[in-house]
């Protein structure tokens, strides 16, 4: 299994392989001529410690293997991200990457990910179902008698739909403990910061209240992340991760800005961008 | 030969046909003892969950069921379930291509007294627009018996559209239900209807009234709304003078509207005439109240076949 392979995963090695995914998902975004730069960049660290840190158990050659440990990107607009971690995690080649938003695209690498992709478990695009599906796979992998566990990436601005609620008092009802939701705190949604839009806060106390093993973290800092992700599951609590993160992180003038949401950089920004993810 | 409602027929057959197959689950939405899921819940407590008034995160929840190998039935009241969910179960199901099921009990005027927004009257044409998404409507227990395990055997989405009140059994067990075939309950001659769900129960009243009128027609059970059986809606469209389809749904995007297109694709011009909800929302009042009311009863079909037979 690739991701457990590696068990004592080097903080420097996965700051390295997440500066590499940066610049790997800008590339192919500004090949695209379109995607989501911002919210890529907020869940490179994330999405780099779960696959290259030894926390998730996946064989990239066996896909399907019941037993795997499964993630899924609620968020799902983050596609630059997620299959240039898919690219290095081997489920697709790199050169498949170069079909990334375009027509017949062989590994169907479309602007929102979808399981036609190797290593996609469902469908994403529309904003809130990914955490009730991910419960969904929490309660299947428990009734087959294995020990998988899932973890779903969400967007903060995605907290503000209802149906997030929903399965947060399911996997409180039904004590899906192998069910593990990372915040991607990145503050910023499409037209508006998110506080502005709607407030989270107090999001600790939110997801608290509905009984959740609650941690918050700095989304960027790899060592941070590694102690949690590392932390054993609670006996009957589902977890959520608060990762407070910067939109667009690692690019000065992407970070922070609204505008970098969903739109690709020009030649210039892309070769100003390059210079900066070193 | 059995009655009962469609429902029952499917709690019941859930019930037997889980005793054998660990692949089963069943989901719903706190509406389990009237949508009959509970007596599965009862029997296998570990693969029934009840999600609480909450369809949208219950669909999804079916969906990552699915996609760990189990057959997900989502249960609940057609309007909420389908309703509250509709781009849940677009991207989780149908885009996604899981294996769930979504049945919706309590559909069309037949619900009655709850009134309009307990009526579902719209999905058929909400589950026939989807990609990847078949539709079936059983007439009576025996064929939601065998309805529900084809749906077993069959793997991807698909929507199953139960009924409230009791029907009264129209086909005994040599009857084999295949999914996209529909099936000639009684043959006559000159025009043929061609009805879906209680609609089949409905004719077959219209049908003994015109009989002592000398006027026998076809009847033709439609329960596979999507694929629809086009090879035996062709052949009874031409080998019949008029056309008339029966169903407990909006005249809009449902039964009237996919034998429609099958004739205007293969050029077929008949009288055609759709019992059916007149795009209109009906009221309060028992289901066979309504029905009279809203031109659904065996009143107005045997109308309906009178006009189109009378000549020119």
């Amino acid at each position: 299994m690739n991701g457990s392979q590696l068990t004592t995963p080097n903080i420097t090695q996965l700051e390295k392989t997440a500066l590499e995914l940066r610049r790997l998902a800008l590339k192919i975004i500004f090949q695209a001529g379109s995607g989501h730069p911002g919210g890529s960049f907020s869940a490179t660290d994330l999405m780099t410690a779960l696959f290259f840190g030894g926390i998730l158990n996946y064989d990239a050659n066996n896909p399907k293997d019941p037993k795997r440990d499964r993630f899924l990107l609620s968020k799902g607009h983050a596609s630059g991200i997620y299959y240039s971690v898919l690219a290095k995690a081997g489920y697709i080649s790199e050169s498949d990457l170069d079909s990334y938003r375009k027509i017949n695209s062989e590994r169907f690498l479309s602007g929102h990910a979808h399981p036609k992709t190797p290593g996609v478990e469902i469908a994403s695009g529309s904003l809130g179902q990914g955490l009730s599906v991910g419960h969904g796979i929490a309660m299947g992998t428990r009734l087959d008698g294995y020990d998988s566990k899932v973890y779903v990436i969400l967007g903060d601005g995605e907290l503000q739909e209802g149906q997030i609620w929903e399965a947060a008092m399911s996997a409180d009802k039904f004590k899906s403990n192998n069910l593990v939701a990372i915040v991607d705190y990145n503050k910023v949604a499409q037209d508006n910061i998110t506080k502005d839009l709607k407030d989270l806060e107090p999001l600790e106390d939110k997801w608290n209240a509905f009984n959740w093993d609650v941690h918050r973290i700095d989304g960027h800092n790899m060592e941070a992340i590694m102690k949690v992700l590392q932390l054993p599951l609670h006996p009957e609590k589902p977890r959520v991760i608060i990762a407070d993160t910067i939109k667009g992180k690692g690019v000065s003038f992407m970070e922070g800005k609204t505008a970098w949401h969903g739109v690709a950089p020009s030649a210039e920004d892309y070769e100003k961008a390059l210079k900066e993810l070193v | 030969m059995k009655d009962g409602p469609t429902r029952d027929a499917y709690g019941q057959a859930l019930v037997e046909l889980g005793a054998d197959d660990p692949r089963i689950v069943v989901l719903d939405a706190g509406v389990s003892d009237s949508s009959r899921s509970k007596k599965f819940g009862d029997k296998y407590p570990e693969r029934f969950f009840n999600m609480g008034i909450a369809e949208a995160d219950m669909v999804c929840t079916a969906a990552g069921l699915a996609t760990t190998g189990k057959i997900a039935f989502a249960t609940g009241f057609s309007c909420f379930l389908l309703g509250r969910s509709m781009d849940q179960i677009l991207v989780s199901i149908a885009y996604s291509n899981t294996n769930v099921k979504l049945v919706g009990t309590h559909t069309g005027l037949a619900v009655g007294e709850d009134g309009p927004s307990a009526q579902m009257i719209v999905d058929m044409a909400y589950m026939r627009a989807m990609p990847n998404m078949i539709v079936i409507q059983p007439a009576d227990w025996e064929e939601t018996v065998q309805a529900t395990r084809a749906l077993i055997d069959y793997e991807g989405p698909a929507y199953f559209r139960l009924g409230r009140p009791k029907v009264k059994a129209i086909f005994d067990s040599s009857y084999k239900f295949e999914i996209g075939k529909g099936r000639v309950v009684k043959k006559g001659s000159d025009l043929v209807i061609f009805a879906t769900g209680i609609m089949v129960q409905e004719s077959l009243v219209a049908m003994e009234m015109l009989e002592k009128e000398n006027i026998n027609v076809t009847l033709v059970n439609i329960s596979t709304l999507k694929p629809i059986d086009r090879e035996l809606v062709i052949e009874m469209a031409t080998s019949h003078k008029a056309v008339i389809t029966a169903e407990d749904h909006n005249y809009i995007g449902g039964l009237g509207d996919a034998v429609g297109e099958v004739l205007l694709d293969a050029q077929i011009s008949k009288s055609f005439k759709r019992i059916a909800v007149r795009d209109q929302f009906a009221e309060t009042g028992t289901g066979p109240e309504l029905f009279e009311k809203y031109g659904l009863s065996a009143n107005h079909i045997a109308q309906a076949v009178k006009d189109s037979l009378r000549p020119a």
